[in-house]
């Protein structure tokens, strides 16, 4: 395995309903706030579930120029902000051989869903015969990747991943790849996600597996879970690179891995979650015993938290009764193909700053849930290594390992 | 067509049976209907009967909505079918 490279987070952006930036976030995450609220949007009296971890305070007119909005969907919008925020950080620019060797992988599940949602009104409802010329542009899953590389020249590798709720594991996993394959320079990666809109949340209210009140992941009276919307945008680079430019180091990447359950549409297995945690601890060469925290996939349906604690309990044995896993989609919701994206923060924040994201809304234990879930209060911790779990619909697993810089 | 006759269609429907095997007693495990079969056959009811079940797959023992036998789950759709025509 040698001539391997090693990857390093050198930027961190985001726009959730917590915060429109990663300290913001933090600070939100420390404090166990809560981002959900009742949505904010048209015909929403028309909706059975009326809660969601909606961006507040957005104008668009206040970041984007009239041209620009016409192209980009709101899913865009929020990449766009979030990496402007990774890569300022970052303080790279990408020029020349840098441009060409480094990339954008990104996950989405919907894309431009509130770009159908409104043309299919106008169409259907309104009886139109005309759209916009860009309905096709802005709608597309890789819209956000393209508007990513077309903003800060990024000319290596590119595209965008829709695994539903894994997506942006999948693809920052692949941007990690890339890096360490020696392929690529730097990448920026991550995700985003706004399905906050009539059709966008009617289509979840129809699986009956969403909450009328409140994301309570772990909790014996959970009820389901709560949409979020928002995007979580990383640099990643290559150590050697990061190092010689003095770069700040966030935490490193070391491992990833990607399972599929090739069992059912919608229902979790235990054995193919099991094997993504264990896959992304041996893909990172490191004891199991090391990671000390996993911010869960954590959604707040009966399925999934208990297949989870279970499957983290067969992975590591005594020592799950001694990590702490907590689901942060307590506060900001389920972003959907960009929920690890903003979750792989939690992650950031308990290697970097030694403080654990809780789960808040938690209320009585559930048998079935019997982990550490860190309940309603952060703690503070030293934690070596963290995972990031994302299981999809459709049994797609990815799971990413972080150790602290 | 009576309630009781719909709802044992849409049931049936959805296990590949005729109407005529599915007995009342018969629970959701005999139907060999799973989660995502349940949630599409109250999406049928909702859309013969034109009303709304409270049913969260989350919390199937808790929805007013008793799925435990084809019976009571006839018996829960009746009810609401009166509730509306009431309304």
């Amino acid at each position: 395995m040698s001539g391997l490279k090693r990857v390093v987070i050198t930027g961190a952006g985001t726009i959730n309903a917590l915060a429109h930036d990663v300290p913001g976030t933090f600070e939100a995450m420390r404090e166990g706030r809560c981002g959900i609220g009742p949505l904010d949007f048209r015909d929403v009296d028309r909706l059975a579930i009326r809660i969601g971890g909606q961006v507040r305070g957005y104008d668009e007119h206040a970041h984007f120029n009239r041209q620009q909005i016409a192209l980009y969907d709101r899913f865009t919008q929020y990449t766009l902000l979030a990496a402007r925020e990774a890569i300022g950080q970052s303080g790279l620019s990408f020029a020349g051989e840098l441009a060409a060797r480094s990339g954008v992988v990104l996950g989405t599940a919907g894309g431009g869903v509130t770009t159908w949602d409104e043309n299919y009104r106008s169409v259907y409802e309104e009886g139109k015969n005309r759209v916009h010329p860009f309905v096709v542009p802005k709608l597309m899953n890789n819209a956000a990747t393209s508007h990513v590389s077309m903003e800060w020249n990024l000319k290596g590798p590119s595209f965008t991943v829709a695994t539903a709720c894994s997506s942006s594991n999948h693809a920052m996993g692949q941007a990690f790849w890339l890096i360490r394959s020696g392929a690529c320079t730097a990448m920026v990666t991550g995700g985003s996600e706004s399905m906050m809109c009539f059709g966008g949340v009617k289509a979840w209210e129809g699986l009956r597996v969403m909450s009328k009140d409140a994301c309570r992941p772990f909790s014996l009276r959970r009820n389901g879970m709560v949409q979020g919307e928002g995007a979580g945008i990383f640099v990643f680079e290559e150590y050697e690179h990061a190092r010689a430019r003095g770069a700040e180091i966030l935490a490193e990447v070391i491992g990833f891995a990607m399972t599929s359950d090739a069992a059912d549409i919608v229902m979790p297995s235990k054995q193919g979650a099991a094997r993504a945690i264990l896959g992304a601890v041996t893909d990172a060469r490191i004891d199991k015993e090391t990671v000390g925290y996993i911010n869960a996939h954590g959604t707040g349906t009966a399925a999934n938290d208990k297949t989870e604690c279970a499957a983290v309990s067969d992975a590591f044995g005594a020592h799950a009764d001694t990590l702490m896993i907590s689901s942060t989609k307590s506060m900001h919701g389920h972003l959907i193909g960009g929920t690890g994206a903003v979750e792989l923060l939690a992650c950031i924040m308990a290697v970097r700053d030694g403080v654990i994201a809780p789960t808040i809304g938690y209320e009585e234990p559930d048998p079935e849930c019997a982990l550490d879930v860190v309940p309603n209060e952060a703690r503070e911790a030293k934690v070596e290594v963290a995972l990031s779990n994302a299981f999809a619909f459709g049994g797609l697993n990815a799971v990413l390992a972080l150790r602290a810089a | 067509m009576q309630v009781r006759d719909k709802v044992v269609e849409i049931i049936a429907e959805q296990a590949l049976m005729e109407p005529g095997d599915v007995r009342m007693d018969m629970t959701l495990a005999d139907l060999g209907i799973d989660s995502l079969g349940l949630v599409e056959s109250i999406f049928a009811i909702e859309e013969a009967f034109d009303i709304s079940v409270p049913f969260n797959a989350n919390d199937p023992a808790d929805s007013e909505f008793d799925i435990s036998s084809v019976r009571t789950m006839v018996a829960a759709v009746e009810k609401l079918v009166r509730e509306q025509t009431d309304a």
